[in-house]
């Protein structure tokens, strides 16, 4: 009743292409936006934004990068902290050796790095692919890891190999306060989903598409394997580089590679698989299962006012998460953006269903 | 039956809708002192973790039972789980941070590195005793933090002065085995320095997280044949360790853990085989039996208040270290009122006590733990308060001291402490503190 495209009537193909062709999306993606922009900085408290909202947002943007080579080019990386700890270090290296540069170019920067890093360890994807591309990327995972705690340029010769990230100035701003930080990372999660939204929808991200449900077949159109996996890598290392580096500036301040290793890059690919593999909203809803829930769960006795001992809680927030994983796969297994989208064809038909 | 259903994760979804809402009344009580525990119960730092955390709690609680508080005021507490895990430690203190706490102990040297920035900016004092960043030593650039008893560098410089004793260390050989993380490396400076100054070989052998795969890093050291191994591990590293020290037949004898790395956890699971494994202490070691241990049982453990599940675990090693930890913020606490008043004292006024302590021979004696530690004095300049320790060597069933008291040498130790803490100044644009006009 309310949710029902009937009499929206598309006359231009500028009409018929937009990214929310029904009305009603359009509404509710404003409407969310401007809850998220103007609503959450007014109310949240401060717990809310420093220890969910900016941790959820920026894995978000890692899912969205892993999600472009797992879910929509069907490369399946496992190397994905690695190269988020490329994005830190390189922006890390950028601020204390390049002083004047402004910190979003950093930022772009950093992302390029890993974008570099990236392909490098994507090549092999040519000839390798399913699982033992899944073992070269781990290759790349403890290679970085490796490399970040051992050579000591990376960190400046720190003596405890623990680095620092540098005050968040911007145009001679600088963001300080949690709301500001949030705010930054909004913009920058906002904006690069818009872009990683239309890549997907237009030639390159069909191109990957298609080399994910058949590469051979692909091959035969004319889709170069070499141009799509590669860009693929690329562009999910962009992203994945510049998550990396806001995960490393905007919410930890100071870390160290144990930040970026291989329980991350399982984090990432379980936070695609349950949202929905080559889904957008997928990874928006996978970061949120997967870093809000654990949260949740650990304060849920204490806001029940159960007295339980904090090693209890502990074991029982993982029971329950993993159980959960567990009943998500078996009941969707095209993950947490199916059952939206079945929600939505539900919610067409309401209230009289047929 | 599926609406009986639906009806339930309706009520479900309002009850956690209610309870999200009820976090911020959640606030401590306006008469209470809020302290965070942050403590890791599960996981493979957890055999360690789990005395720490007990005697701390243990520690506050006797406080609040015994005492009636600090000075009549209770102290408030909440444990949270970080796992060792740097980004579940800062969750935790976001999480804990609006009850307004006057200190923080992480227990991880990632998390201390990860809020050194955050707690100067929340006024909160980050106490890390025995642990933490060895730079911080110097409260003039570091103003909240307090690596109280003991940094590692002053624990390297201990353990190389003992060994040092036995005989000229030139041309020999130390290995260093370490967790390779912020923690592990911290020692890595000092040492290096000292084998500028002693001629000693030293050889980096780093183990990765959580610790229990080394078997590469004992080959190594059955092929060098190293004079001595320094062992800076934590959690299930320590015992794989002293396990695999066993397997290559390298003597015990010649390992010297660091603090940390020689309690009863790290021991027991190699059983005798351990024996004549060595570590130096943070002043105490396994005392057992002293007046506080006495009152720790009459007061908590005789009325089943006590936190620990095992009554034995009270004197143990990192049971009496989380019992310090907790002593010297309450001392803290006591200065800060002594000079502001008997009330709840904020985080601001705290670091003030904190960095004001002067426990004497006789306030220790008065505080029941005689013996566990040398008189502690702080100053703006020096937040370490004291530098000494013993050896103490483990005889098969229990530790005891066998060296005579070392002290770190401060003349050899502070000029890098400066160096150290004056480009952590630069680099965050901190203009240092005059101490000499600090009061």
């Amino acid at each position: 009743m309310i949710y029902r495209e009937t009499g929206q009537y598309k006359t231009t193909y500028e009409a018929d292409q937009q990214l929310l062709p029904i009305l009603q999306d359009r509404l509710f993606m404003l409407i969310v936006l401007f809850v998220a922009f103007f609503v959450v900085p007014l109310t949240a408290s401060e717990y809310l934004f420093r220890a969910i909202l900016v941790p959820f947002l920026i894995l978000t943007l890692a899912a969205i990068g892993l999600n472009i080579l797992v879910g929509f080019c069907g490369q399946v990386s496992l190397g994905t902290g690695g190269f988020m700890a490329v994005g830190a270090y390189a922006a890390y290296n950028l601020v204390i050796r390049v002083p004047d540069l402004n910190l979003l170019v950093v930022f772009l920067l950093a992302g390029l790095a890993a974008t570099v890093v990236g392909i490098l360890f994507g090549l092999p994807s040519l000839r390798i692919k399913g699982f033992y591309l899944a073992v070269a990327t781990l290759a790349a995972q403890f290679f970085l890891d490796w490399a970040f705690a051992r050579i000591g340029w990376f960190t400046n010769y720190a003596p405890s190999g623990s680095v620092t990230a540098p005050a968040l100035t911007i145009f001679g701003y600088t963001f300080q306060s949690p709301v500001e930080k949030y705010l930054l990372v909004l913009g920058i999660v906002v904006v690069f989903t818009l872009v990683a939204r239309n890549l997907t929808r237009g030639a390159i991200g069909r191109s990957w598409m298609a080399m994910r449900d058949m590469d051979v077949a692909a091959e035969v159109i004319g889709i170069r394997p070499l141009y799509a996996k590669v860009t693929a890598f690329a562009v999910s290392s962009f992203f994945v580089g510049l998550a990396g580096a806001l995960w490393a500036f905007v919410y930890l301040g100071a870390w160290e590679p144990l930040a970026f290793d291989v329980n991350r890059s399982f984090q990432l690919l379980f936070m695609v698989i349950i949202g929905g593999l080559g889904s957008i909203l997928g990874s928006f809803l996978g970061a949120a299962f997967i870093v809000i829930l654990p949260l949740v769960l650990n304060q849920l006795p204490g806001w029940l006012g159960i007295d339980m001992s904090t090693a209890l809680i502990s074991h029982i927030e993982f029971m329950i998460f993993g159980a959960l994983i567990v009943f998500f796969l078996i009941v969707e297994p095209h993950g947490l953006a199916r059952l939206w989208a079945i929600g939505k064809e539900k919610l067409r038909l309401w209230p009289f269903p047929h | 039956m599926k609406k009986s259903i639906r009806m339930k994760a309706a009520a479900a979804a309002i009850a956690v809708a209610g309870a999200l809402g009820m976090v911020h009344e959640a606030a401590a009580q306006a008469n209470e002192i809020f302290v965070p525990v942050l403590v890791y119960r599960t996981g493979a730092y957890a055999p360690n973790g789990v005395p720490w955390a007990d005697g701390f709690v243990d520690y506050l609680k006797l406080v609040n039972e015994r005492d009636g508080g600090v000075n009549g005021i209770k102290i408030a507490f909440e444990e949270c789980e970080t796992g060792y895990a740097t980004d579940r430690g800062v969750e935790c203190y976001e999480r804990l941070k609006s009850k307004k706490p006057v200190a923080v102990n992480p227990l991880s040297t990632g998390i201390t590195f990860a809020l050194t920035e955050k707690v100067a900016a929340d006024k909160i004092v980050l106490m890390t005793t025995g642990y933490g960043r060895s730079e911080s030593a110097d409260g003039s650039v570091f103003a909240w933090n307090f690596p109280l008893l003991g940094t590692y560098w002053s624990a390297a410089d201990m353990l190389v002065q003992h060994v040092a004793k036995k005989g000229s260390l030139k041309g020999k050989k130390i290995a260093l085995v370490y967790h390779d993380s912020p923690y592990g490396k911290e020692p890595i400076k000092v040492l290096e320095e000292h084998a500028k100054k002693h001629g000693f070989n030293f050889i980096k052998l780093p183990v990765t997280h959580p610790g229990v795969e080394q078997k590469a890093t004992w080959l190594q050291i059955r092929q060098q044949r190293p004079d001595y191994v320094f062992l800076w591990g934590w959690g299930v590293m320590n015992s794989t360790s002293i396990k695999e020290a066993i397997a290559v037949s390298y003597p015990r004898l010649q390992m010297y853990g660091v603090w940390w790395s020689s309690a009863e956890p790290d021991v027991l699971p190699a059983e005798a085989a351990a024996k004549g494994y060595n570590g130096i202490t943070l002043g105490h070691s396994s005392e057992k039996g002293l007046p506080v241990h006495k009152d720790m049982l009459k007061h908590l453990y005789d009325k089943g208040k006590g936190t620990s599940a095992k009554k034995e675990e009270v004197g143990s090693v990192l049971y009496n270290r989380g019992m310090l930890s907790a002593l010297l913020l309450v001392e803290g606490i006591k200065v800060a009122q002594g000079k502001y008043g008997k009330r709840v004292v904020t985080g601001e006024e705290v670091r003030w006590g904190v960095e004001n302590l002067n426990i004497d021979a006789a306030k220790i004696k008065a505080l029941g733990v005689e013996g566990m530690m040398q008189p502690v004095k702080t100053s703006c300049r020096d937040h370490e308060g004291v530098r000494k320790g013993r050896i103490h060597t483990w005889d098969g069933t229990a530790w005891s001291y066998t060296s005579e008291w070392l002290e770190a040498d401060n003349k050899f130790l502070r000029p890098m402490v400066e160096a150290q803490a004056k480009a952590y100044a630069a680099e965050k644009k901190i203009t240092p503190r005059d101490c000499s006009k600090e009061k």
